[in-house]
């Protein structure tokens, strides 16, 4: 009897375990699905992979962190953080992506690559490399569901998804920018025709790829500790999540930041967390030797070649 | 009436065709841009597919060439199946091909571009090369001397040694057709090779194209030029919508009522 | 143009060989020690990305192979440096083949991604598998090389044995792009499919330059190893690929001995920066340098795509031949000819069409 309690303790230790790591990888998974959104919106517009994308994240975090601690409110900091990003990320596209103009894809990733290191360099500059944190937007006292307790900051995060993701649908089904930006993905000299300009919404594309990492870098800041060097990992992981969503595809980039954030979640509780970071690009070879096109993809992702 | 003919031509003669094409076809996702489309061509003939745009003309040279895997049917070439082959063996087994968009080396010089036509008819490996055998040096020779003299036919040595990239248009095009010819193959597939030419040009390219099928090469070809096409070909195979509609001499063609609606369908599109 | 390599390699080997005659310190030694190793390291991504096209972002990956197979093997397990130099790039090779398979079916953007998930993958197994690398902690005890008796110990007899190398892969490297194989490389580049249409295995060809830049950095990795004689695993990591693809974006893309030029730049700027950041800003302890990489690496593929050294030499050539065309078309207009129309100079659409 008390070795079928103990084994019963365990199995209920285990599952409210497994349960936390499921809210965890969630909530990590959100994040990956707004920078896996990022990239989508740059992809389908002009081609490119923004391996600066991170970066972006970055900045809205250590902007909002900084305008915080010098005692702007909650509510006008973000915006700033917000809409500085997006500057940074329209300018990004005007300065470094516009002149190399008609180059090769080789060529644009060595510059998006150099454009994010250089980005956080100054970052190391600007703010040093200690990390800074951020309080939750209210409060610590987690909320108790069932057997599980989840901090109210995972429910920003996770109601800030949706209303990106709705937003996003919205803005590219119902408004004329992104009916634009949509005639420009599918046809380019067709657009051009129709009279959008495709290296207007090639910047467009940039700094709304720019706003949403960094809404993203302000909702998660809470969760973890900003540094200058954030951006990296978690760009990484939000284009293995837009590749298992089919890179062109915004309910894939969704579903495939989930599957990458409670995969982590799961693997570093039950395996390894060493081997934690490890565990997304697991994940990335296996999609992309098994169905390149990803998982929820259609369309060929590979621009060019045969 | 002319593509039963046609079916009936291929079945008494499919054993003395160079290239015999059966019943193609390629889907692409739910499209169906090659339909049961069969075609052949004997030693020494210019054959012609024409077709309104979107006909599934270059799909076709694709299939061929091993760049798109087939849906269904068979590809024999000298009496071999190939279409299970990669694009590479193809090139090997003796087919050559030039593209729509010029698919020019542009990283490379003129004469470094045919040199690269002569691949499949040299050895030399990555060891060998590495450690500048004497074997090595005298197949580079013998690599250069070739290209040179495809580039002497058609009259680009002079530009040999210059960025491919700095040839104008037209050398371009002839360009690729000297480093197709480098492969020595015995089918030669030209798509669109007088597109973007001036009249001139056009001429010139005709009477190369005679002295290729001349010097044993067998040539099919995709081409809008009309003039061009039925001036030269020996037969012509008329796709619209992925199948074949007319198949016959050019005099047969142009007589053909479903072909003028086909051409013209496409002008009021 | 044999010729011309002959008078550039011999020019080459005198200068290498009295540098450590001119910067005698040890700094310098060992700083030219490093530009050597980072040499091979450029060599072998310049075969790979400026002449195949393929982009690789996680060569450190090899280099850290290399190195630790033979750290593991001469520390660990006693075997004789040279033979486990040799395991090492074997095993190292053998690890590019394996996965050199399933990668170069990506291309581009996802081939970039691969490579850097790659390097990502191999450093964290650096610092995870601790019963076998040592972990974070490092690896101790590796021994220094000798041969016949005649130990690699000082700094310049070091010198000499990393530079015999790396002068060996430069010229295997030019061998290797003048024949038919650089040829086919060049044209995979050029175009895929018509590489392929001409008979070129394309995928073959990658994956035979991939095991050739993996064994490079592979040995590369076994110098570094015996010389610093302790490895952890952060000289390994991201930032180590980036800096061989700034030596390559230098004076590889379209070069070989571009690749010696990069890669001696590059590590001559590490060291500067290194000395100098952290004097102008007060403080300064992290890897301020880096910020100087990325602006390069963006202006260079902006304004020169093939290349900071190649794309200078273009800009001067297209220069002289205006000042040329300015002469013949002067010439043309006194002697009233009809026939100076003036040319377009060919550099000119040879950049532009880069």
């Amino acid at each position: 009897m008390p070795a079928d309690i103990a084994f019963e303790r365990i199995y209920v230790e285990l599952y409210q375990q497994v349960l936390q790591y499921l809210m965890t990888g969630v909530t990590v998974g959100s994040i990956y699905a707004i920078i896996a959104l990022g990239f989508v919106v740059i992809y389908n517009v002009t081609g490119i992979i923004n391996f600066a994308q991170g970066e972006f994240v970055m900045l809205g975090a250590m902007i909002m962190v900084s305008l915080y601690k010098n005692q702007v409110p909650m509510v006008a900091a973000f915006v700033i953080a917000v809409l500085l990003t997006t500057i940074i990320g329209a300018a990004l596209e005007r300065l470094a992506i516009r002149p190399a103009k008609g180059a090769s894809i080789v060529t644009l990733i060595i510059i998006t690559i150099g454009a994010s290191i250089t980005i956080r360099g100054l970052g190391l500059i600007t703010w040093g490399p200690n990390t800074s944190s951020l309080p939750a937007f209210s409060g610590d006292a987690p909320l108790v569901i069932g057997t599980a307790s989840i901090v109210p900051q995972t429910l920003w995060v996770l109601v800030t998804t949706a209303i990106l993701l709705i937003a996003l649908y919205l803005f590219f089904e119902r408004t004329l920018l992104g009916k634009a930006m949509r005639a420009c993905a599918i046809n380019m000299s067709a657009a051009r025709l129709m009279g959008i300009s495709p290296s207007v919404m090639a910047m467009v594309s940039f700094a709304l790829s720019a706003s949403l990492g960094a809404v993203g870098g302000v909702v998660m800041a809470p969760t973890t500790l900003a540094t200058y060097d954030m951006g990296t990992m978690l760009a990484l992981k939000g284009f293995v999540a837009a590749i298992i969503g089919g890179m062109s595809s915004t309910p894939g980039a969704v579903a495939g930041g989930l599957l990458v954030g409670v995969l982590e979640s799961m693997g570093a509780g039950l395996i390894s967390s060493g081997y934690k970071d490890a565990i997304a690009f697991v994940v990335l070879f296996l999609v992309l030797f098994v169905r390149p096109n990803g998982i929820f993809g259609g369309r060929d992702t590979s621009k060019g070649g045969l | 009436m002319a593509v039963s003919t046609t079916d009936m031509d291929r079945e008494t003669e499919a054993g003395s065709a160079l290239l015999d094409a059966r019943s193609l076809r390629k889907d692409f996702g739910g499209i169906v841009a090659v339909d049961s489309f069969s075609f052949s061509v004997r030693p020494g003939q210019i054959v012609a597919i024409i077709g309104p745009n979107g006909a599934g003309k270059t799909t076709v040279f694709n299939l061929v060439t091993g760049v798109h895997p087939l849906t269904a049917g068979e590809i024999h070439f000298g009496g071999q199946r190939i279409d299970a082959l990669k694009p590479y063996q193809i090139a090997e087994k003796g087919i050559s091909r030039t593209f729509q968009n010029l698919q020019i080396f542009g990283n490379m010089t003129v004469v470094e571009n045919v040199m690269v036509g002569r691949h499949s008819r040299s050895k030399v490996g990555i060891l060998s090369g590495a450690l500048s055998l004497p074997s090595s040096r005298s197949e580079e020779k013998r690599i250069y001397y070739a290209a040179m003299e495809m580039l002497d036919m058609v009259g680009l040595v002079s530009r040999a040694k210059q960025p491919a990239s700095a040839l104008p248009f037209g050398s371009q095009r002839l360009l690729e057709l000297a480093r197709a010819l480098a492969n020595e193959p015995k089918l030669l597939l030209l798509d669109e090779p007088a597109a973007g030419l001036a009249s001139q040009e056009t001429r010139n390219l005709e009477r190369l194209i005679y002295r290729i099928r001349d010097g044993g090469v067998s040539i099919l070809l995709v081409e809008h030029d009309m003039e061009l096409v039925m001036g030269i070909a020996d037969w012509v195979f008329v796709l619209d919508y992925g199948k074949l509609i007319a198949a016959g001499t050019p005099r047969d063609i142009q007589a053909n009522e479903k072909v003028i609606a086909a051409y013209l369908g496409d002008e009021t599109d | 143009m044999r010729h011309q390599n002959r008078i550039i390699l011999s020019a080459l080997f005198v200068v290498i060989g009295v540098l450590p005659f001119v910067f005698t310190s040890s700094y310098h030694i060992s700083v030219m020690i490093f530009i050597g190793i980072h040499a091979m390291l450029a060599i072998g991504l310049c075969l790979l990305m400026g002449y195949a096209g393929q982009v690789s972002l996680g060569h450190a990956a090899f280099f850290g192979l290399g190195a630790y197979a033979s750290g593991i093997l001469t520390a660990s397990y006693h075997v004789d440096p040279w033979l486990a130099m040799g395991l090492a790039a074997i095993f190292t090779g053998l690890v590019a083949f394996i996965i050199g398979k399933p990668l170069f079916r990506l291309k581009g953007n996802n081939l970039a991604m691969g490579t850097l998930g790659f390097g990502i993958i191999v450093y964290i197994m650096l610092v995870e598998m601790t019963d076998l690398t040592g972990g974070p902690s490092g690896l101790r005890g590796v021994p220094s090389l000798s041969i016949f008796g005649f130990t690699f110990d000082k700094d310049i007899k070091y010198f000499y044995l990393v530079w015999a190398l790396a002068l060996l892969f430069l010229i295997l490297s030019l061998n290797i792009v003048n024949s038919r194989v650089g040829r086919a490389l060049r044209s995979i580049h050029g175009s895929e499919i018509a590489a392929e249409m001409l008979g070129v295995d394309t995928n073959k060809y990658k994956i035979q330059i991939l095991i050739v830049s993996a064994v490079y950095a592979s040995v590369a990795g076994s110098l570094y190893a015996h010389y610093v004689t302790f490895l952890s695993p952060p000289p390994f990591g991201f930032k180590l690929s980036i800096e061989v693809l700034v030596m390559v974006v230098i004076g590889g893309l379209s070069s070989v001995y571009g690749a010696i030029f990069g890669a001696a730049a590059t590590t001559l700027l590490s060291e500067t920066l290194r000395g100098t950041v952290p004097k102008l800003l007060s403080g300064a302890g992290g890897e301020y340098e880096i910020v100087v990489f990325g602006v390069i690496l963006m202006v260079v593929m902006i304004f020169m795509p093939t290349g900071l050294t190649s794309g200078t030499l273009n800009l001067v050539r297209r220069w002289r031949q205006e000042k040329a065309l300015r002469v013949e078309t002067r010439e043309a207009e006194d002697g009233n000819a009809v026939t100076g129309v003036p040319r377009v100079p060919e550099g000119r659409t040879a950049i532009e069409d880069n």
